[in-house]
């Protein structure tokens, strides 16, 4: 009896988490005859015309190429970047050391949004507005990933490293082959928001493009809205375009998520 | 010595880079450009606190202000509140609880505009939402085309897509409550109920300040909802225009006036800050008890 009621609370709020993305695959297949206002989640003629439709309107699929190359330079940089200055952090010593943590822990407390056009004259400056480039630099290496990485390797026994500095292995050797290996578990972590923080973010591509060639996904998408609202089937079948590679990529790593998520926090 | 003198500052270099160049540079510059008349071209004049003047006058900032408020004492409550209930359901190892667990991760995963452009289908004026109410006899509701609905709506989905992210942090709070106090409550006769409020919220209280603290930071930032679901127009008349949707509106493209954009945004910092301390301070006086 408890279990049934356990099920049923759980049943309910997986409906209420998953039913509007449903709603909105259901649209997404429904044919140009089929009425999309009547509340039906299985469409009486599927099909999957409105997803090729959708790039005759707009250049969806190079949408999301251009998210795709800005997520995974993102990961790229956020997992190599953070991870050699959370290595230095946590395992050189050096004078200095902790004015350059206060430098990033100081700059995890600054508000995105606070230094947006401040951000934006800044890429002016660089000549890198309306660029993949410009979209990228500003979360490549976040402050945040670097304590993340930094905790990481102070949790590594210092044993280990002794023993190759004896054997006469330099810093970048030892990053390399010893430390980085150690925090597989967090690097994918980093990975994985990294992808996700830069496939989803709005604000700043909407701010920093204005080509529609350059354009990402997300803002992509806000902009086909705003023009072919009438046909709710296109913009349903953009959505699905946008959301379905992350569900997928999670789906894949989530075991490593829940477990990495967990100890963070224990650690934390 | 293991390493060369500039071997640490190698590795430190590009992080440090990036750190400086786009966070605490455009920070100070923010504070410097907020004291000045600065527009889209030029770097403008010295003006004194003539930004800030504006500001106390200028209704438009009182209105943002004041939405960016009410959106986060809304949303506090039920984000605090709703995701602990749903973590002590998905907390106990059930068959098919992985399913569950990720299938309320969902919403979190996509991003806010597919999330926006969903309900924005959801609950337009002929959408599955008014279908629903129209069935059980209302009459169609204008979610999207009312500027109070509008906030509220947006706060819906604020709350919806917050649900599964406060839920893992609960997860793991929950992981660390120690099983015999549950079991010693339960031998002294107390209810699920009792158990909830004498046992799970004192010894998550942490957690809450912590859920408290993201959810209202993050509540007055909103931006991504209020935008798609106004089709960026901040709602009939711009009557639901929020503090981050006025600096965006402000400093941007060729007529942008960065001085005062700057000034709203030295605002907004100070009040996130704000928040922030009194989270600390709250934290502190929770260790001492």
């Amino acid at each position: 009896m408890k279990l049934v009621l356990r099920y049923s609370a759980l049943l309910a709020i997986l409906a209420i988490s998953i039913g509007p993305f449903l709603w909105q695959f259901a649209t997404s297949i429904k044919g140009p005859n089929e009425d999309v206002f009547v509340p039906d989640f299985i469409p009486d003629d599927p099909t999957f015309g409105n997803y090729a439709a959708v790039a005759d309107v707009v250049p969806v699929w190079t949408f999301a190429l251009n998210s795709l190359g800005v997520a995974s330079v993102n990961v790229i940089t956020n997992c190599l970047g953070a991870a050699m200055a959370g290595y230095a952090l946590a395992r050189l010593k050096f004078r200095g050391r902790k004015l350059a943590g206060v430098i990033f822990a100081s700059s995890i407390l600054v508000p995105f949004e606070a230094i947006l056009i401040s951000l934006f004259l800044v890429m002016r400056g660089l000549g890198l507005t309306n660029t993949l480039t410009g979209v990228v630099l500003p979360g490549s290496i976040a402050a945040l990933n670097v304590l993340l990485l930094r905790n990481a390797f102070l949790a590594l026994p210092a044993e280990v490293e002794e023993a190759a500095v004896i054997d006469g292995a330099n810093a970048w050797q030892r990053f390399t082959r010893l430390a980085l290996p150690s925090v597989k578990g967090t690097l994918v972590v980093v990975a994985l928001f990294s992808f996700m923080f830069s496939w989803d973010d709005f604000l700043w591509p909407l701010v920093v493009l204005s080509d529609q060639e350059k354009y990402t996904l997300t803002i992509g998408l806000a902009y086909l809205q705003g023009t072919f609202v009438q046909n709710q089937r296109l913009v349903a079948a953009g959505t699905i375009i946008a959301v379905l590679p992350l569900i997928l990529l999670f789906l894949l790593l989530q075991k490593h998520f829940f477990r990495g998520v967990g100890e963070g926090a224990i650690k934390g | 010595m293991t390493h060369r003198p500039y071997t640490p500052w190698l590795f430190l270099l590009p992080g440090l880079a990036v750190c400086i160049m786009f966070t605490i540079f455009p920070f100070l510059n923010m504070i410097v450009l907020a004291f000045t008349d600065a527009s889209a071209l030029g770097s403008g004049q010295f003006t004194g606190v003539d930004n800030f003047v504006r500001m106390a006058q200028d209704p438009k900032f009182w209105l943002a202000a004041r939405n960016s408020l009410l959106y986060m004492v809304c949303v506090v409550p039920p984000l605090v509140l709703l995701p602990l209930l749903i973590a002590m359901l998905a907390q106990k190892i059930v068959p098919g609880i992985g399913i569950f667990r990720t299938a309320f991760f969902t919403p979190v995963i996509a991003s806010a505009v597919v999330v926006g452009l969903i309900w924005t289908w959801l609950l337009d004026s002929r959408g599955l939402v008014n279908n629903v109410v129209e069935a059980l006899g209302g009459t169609r509701i204008g979610f999207l085309t009312d500027s109070t609905l509008l906030l509220v709506s947006s706060m819906v989905v604020t709350v919806w897509r917050g649900l599964g992210y406060y839920m893992v942090i609960y997860l793991a709070a929950l992981a660390n409550v120690p099983k015999d106090l549950h079991e010693a409550a339960m031998v002294d006769g107390a209810g699920p109920v009792r158990r909830f409020w004498s046992v799970t919220v004192p010894s998550l209280r942490p957690t809450m300040v912590l859920v408290a603290a993201l959810s209202a930071v993050n509540g007055f930032r909103v931006f991504s909802e209020i935008y798609l679901l106004s089709g960026g127009s901040g709602g009939p008349g711009g009557a639901s225009t929020t503090m981050v949707m006025l600096i965006q509106l402000t400093g941007r493209g060729l007529t942008g006036e960065v001085g005062y954009a700057s000034a709203l945004s030295f605002v907004l910092f100070v009040i996130l800050l704000g928040l922030l301390l009194i989270t600390l301070k709250l934290n502190r006086r929770e260790d001492q008890l």
